[in-house]
């Protein structure tokens, strides 16, 4: 008897041990109760309320609008992008979002010039982390079910720099060429005879880094795979993160 | 003991004040001097706005490389900008430290603020009036404008209270860019002037769906029929033309009023419809209009070259450009026989420096800023009028207006007939009035209409209380209770900065400590002679 109760409890204790060290993990991309899953939030309506759990893939930029501090925001889950603009957040959370910080953002959805976005966003920091790898678009580019992926995180591999005006130059600092450096860099890349217009957004971007620098450095006739956020005006017009 | 820890605040407030005046120097009061110095080297920061236009740089440049050519002595260094905003923050942060440009395109309204600080902004009567460099001057190396040849109204709207602290640059006004082939296409007639009635009546006609959600005016599922740019300038002119209250000149706030109220109403009932949205809610009114989504886009004279199916600049796709007959318009009225219109555009200031010969050169520059050349070039670059009756009336202009629609870039039809609307309503027009706050006045006119408009689209209920609740909402936002009257020029200067802050804490301690220093002093003396005396 002693022996069966001793081997009992020698098993009690290997099954303990062998759940300690299974616990189930936590699913970070279960939506939490009221939450849409990506497809409810791109079957809502314009300037319906959404409820969305996302993560932080980069931010634009910080600043104060109206004495309020608001973050613009490149997120996703891993079945959408939310991009979140001019969302009020005090300077310290901003600071604390990094890239893949789990939020949970309660807003308006809106588009403005074809860009889908949320606006006057509340936010909640959640525990979890996620980041997405690029999304590889290149096949999509000009066909309308790019749209689909609006706001992701992309790759575009492939593509033949162009000439951005008359005059030959590989990049234009505005879309016209009106600005300086530190201005958002415009140029044109093509693929299979169609050309493409892609932008290395300032506040995402600034002078200082690497992708500006490389836009810079870029010549007609180059041939380059790139990453960035497929951000949307009147059309496609990716905001450009990495150039090799 | 007690003298070493006084020795040691007062080092610490020597400190402090040093430390406090660094990069917050006052400039003297401006002294005209008695003659420009050719041989002293000068180099000058011109902040400028452009309108993302590449012709308009070109005027800068151009004009920078004349007057260098003219006073070799002097550098001009550019700064573009393409947004007022940006530039009346980066003044703003650079008035703190003395790093203010030279010379500077701005509004009325953004100097009232930038004056709340001591000489921080060139009064110009003095040089105007100057016989040698004013303007006309005898001593001046370019043929400039008298101030005779100003148009008065655009030199008046450069006036804070009795003295001018700017010179207008270009003027504009706003404009009703309208489809007419869909007006016709509705069945209505196109007037001379619009009125609010017939542009919401249109609009209401125009959101009509048929049931699968599709516009039967354009056979698409997008349509804002009436698209409004600038929602302040929206709410400013419509209360000018009905007479009712916005501010006095003094400062005082009259904007919450019934008109406000009933106009908020309106527009909401019309947001309702689907027949009214705005440039902050669904973007830039050009690109609507272009693709045949929209009846009437106000926007700025000055945004002309967007406008129309021929437009010079184009920000959609070819494949979604529809072909249409343009108009363009004064903005909705409620009066037809007498419009009234905003005038708006940019002015340029000088900053004072140390050096009064600096100020001369850079009083130098901006005049040559109104030379015929310069006026001409900039003001055919987009819906401009230039602001001088010299300039207007020069036969390079007149042949420029004259040569309306003979190609679809410098000669665009819209773009001069933006222009004609401002010269030939230039009677009509108004400014309103500048303090310091109007900029955030200006804002909360525009952000009640905008707020109106997002909460119908989200099926809020506007009624009386949210219009309260909005009153509220927009006073606090933007301070408007704290707009006191008769603050031209002499309102809060805002946060005081760190080093101040610190400076006046030191100086509260040490009085404290002084006091303290002297009771006790005075304490112990009298303890040692009662000792003595006991």
């Amino acid at each position: 008897m002693k022996k069966i109760v001793a081997l009992m409890l020698a098993l009690v204790m290997v099954f303990a041990l062998v759940a300690c060290g299974t616990e189930p993990k936590k699913d970070i991309h279960a939506k939490g109760e009221g939450v849409m899953t990506y497809a409810q939030y791109e079957a809502a309506a314009m300037d319906s309320e959404v409820v969305v759990e996302t993560f932080v893939q980069a931010k634009q930029g910080w600043w104060e609008k109206d004495g309020v501090g608001v973050a613009t925001l490149y997120t996703q889950d891993k079945d959408g992008a939310y991009f979140l603009y001019n969302m009020p957040c005090s300077k310290e959370d901003y600071d604390k979002m990094v890239t893949g910080t789990k939020l949970k953002v309660t807003g308006f959805k809106s588009t403005w010039d074809g860009e889908i976005e949320i606006i006057d966003a509340t936010y909640e920091i959640l525990e979890g982390n996620y980041v997405a790898e690029p999304i590889d678009v290149t096949d999509l580019l000009g066909k309308a079910e790019l749209e689909k992926k609006m706001n992701m995180f992309a790759s575009f591999k492939g593509l033949t720099i162009e000439a951005s005006n008359d005059e030959g130059a590989a990049f234009l600092y505005k879309w016209n060429g009106t600005g300086q450096d530190g201005d958002d860099l415009y140029f044109n890349a093509s693929l299979n005879g169609e050309t493409y217009t892609f932008c290395v957004e300032s506040y995402l971007c600034g002078k200082d880094t690497d992708v500006y620098k490389a836009v810079k450095a870029l010549k007609v006739g180059d041939k380059v795979d790139m990453e960035g956020f497929l951000y949307w005006y009147n059309g496609a017009q990716p905001h450009i993160t990495s150039v090799k | 003991m007690m003298k070493k820890v006084l020795a040691l605040l007062l080092v610490c407030v020597s400190v402090f004040s040093l430390v406090a005046c660094h990069g917050k120097r006052q400039n003297p009061e401006f002294v005209m001097p008695e003659t420009f110095d050719a041989e002293k080297q000068h180099e000058i920061t011109f902040w400028a706005k452009n309108d993302t236009n590449v012709h308009q740089v070109q005027v800068y440049e151009k004009a920078i490389e004349d007057f260098e050519a003219l006073y070799p002595n002097v550098k001009v260094q550019l700064r573009l900008y393409t947004d007022y905003g940006v530039i009346y923050n980066d003044v703003i942060t650079n008035i703190a430290t003395n790093t203010t440009p030279n010379v500077c395109i701005t509004y009325p309204d953004h100097i009232a603020t930038y004056i709340t600080g001591t000489n921080c902004v060139v009064p110009l009567d003095v040089l105007m009036n100057d016989p040698s460099y004013g303007l006309g001057g005898s001593a001046l190396a370019f043929d400039g404008p008298t101030k005779e040849e100003l148009v008065p109204q655009f030199l008046e709207e450069c006036k804070i209270g009795d003295t001018y602290f700017a010179l207008p640059f270009m003027r504009s006004t706003e404009a009703c860019y309208v489809n007419a082939t869909y007006l016709e296409k509705l069945g209505y007639t196109l007037p001379e002037v619009l009125t609010w009635d017939f542009v919401w009546e249109v609009s209401e006609a125009a959101a009509k769906k048929d049931e699968e959600g599709t516009y039967l005016l354009n056979g698409q599922k997008v349509l804002l029929p009436f698209i409004y740019k600038s929602t302040d300038n929206m709410m400013i002119q419509y209360l000018r033309q009905c007479g009712a209250g916005y501010s006095t000149d003094a400062g005082d706030v009259e904007i919450f009023n019934e008109t406000t109220n009933a106009f908020l109403a309106d527009i909401a009932k019309h947001v309702e419809a689907g027949a009214f949205s705005t440039f902050k809610i669904a973007g830039y009114p050009a690109n609507f209009l272009n693709a045949g989504q929209c009846v009437f886009a106000v926007d700025s004279t000055a945004g002309a070259t967007w406008m129309g199916s021929d437009a010079p600049l184009i920000d959609i796709s070819e494949d979604r450009l529809v072909d249409f007959e343009i108009a363009v318009l004064p903005i909705p009225q409620i009066d037809p026989e007498n419009p009234v219109m905003i005038s708006q555009g940019p002015s340029v200031c000088v900053f004072n420096k140390e050096d009064p010969q600096e100020v001369l050169a850079s009083w130098l520059f901006t005049q040559f800023l109104l030379t015929n050349d310069v006026q001409i070039g900039y003001s055919s670059t987009e819906g401009y009028a230039p602001v001088t009756l010299k300039a207007q009336q020069d036969e390079k202009y007149t042949t420029y207006i004259a040569n309306r629609g003979v190609d679809n870039d410098e000669h665009y039809s819209v773009k001069i007939d933006a222009t004609n609307l401002l010269t030939k309503y230039t009677e009509n027009t108004f400014v309103t009035p500048v303090f310091n706050g109007s900029t955030s006045l200006r804002n909360a006119a525009g952000q009640m209409i905008e707020n109106v408009t997002k909460s119908v689209k989200r099926k809020q209920t506007v009624d009386d209380a949210y219009l309260e609740k909005l009153q509220q909402e927009v006073t606090a936002l933007y301070r408007l209770d704290q707009l006191s009257a008769g603050s031209v020029g002499q309102g809060s200067l805002g946060k005081l900065p760190t080093e101040a802050v610190a400076l006046l804490g030191v100086l509260g301690a040490v009085w404290v400590f002084l006091a303290l220093y002297f009771v006790i002093g005075q304490l112990r003396a009298k303890r040692r002679k009662n000792g003595k005396n006991s």
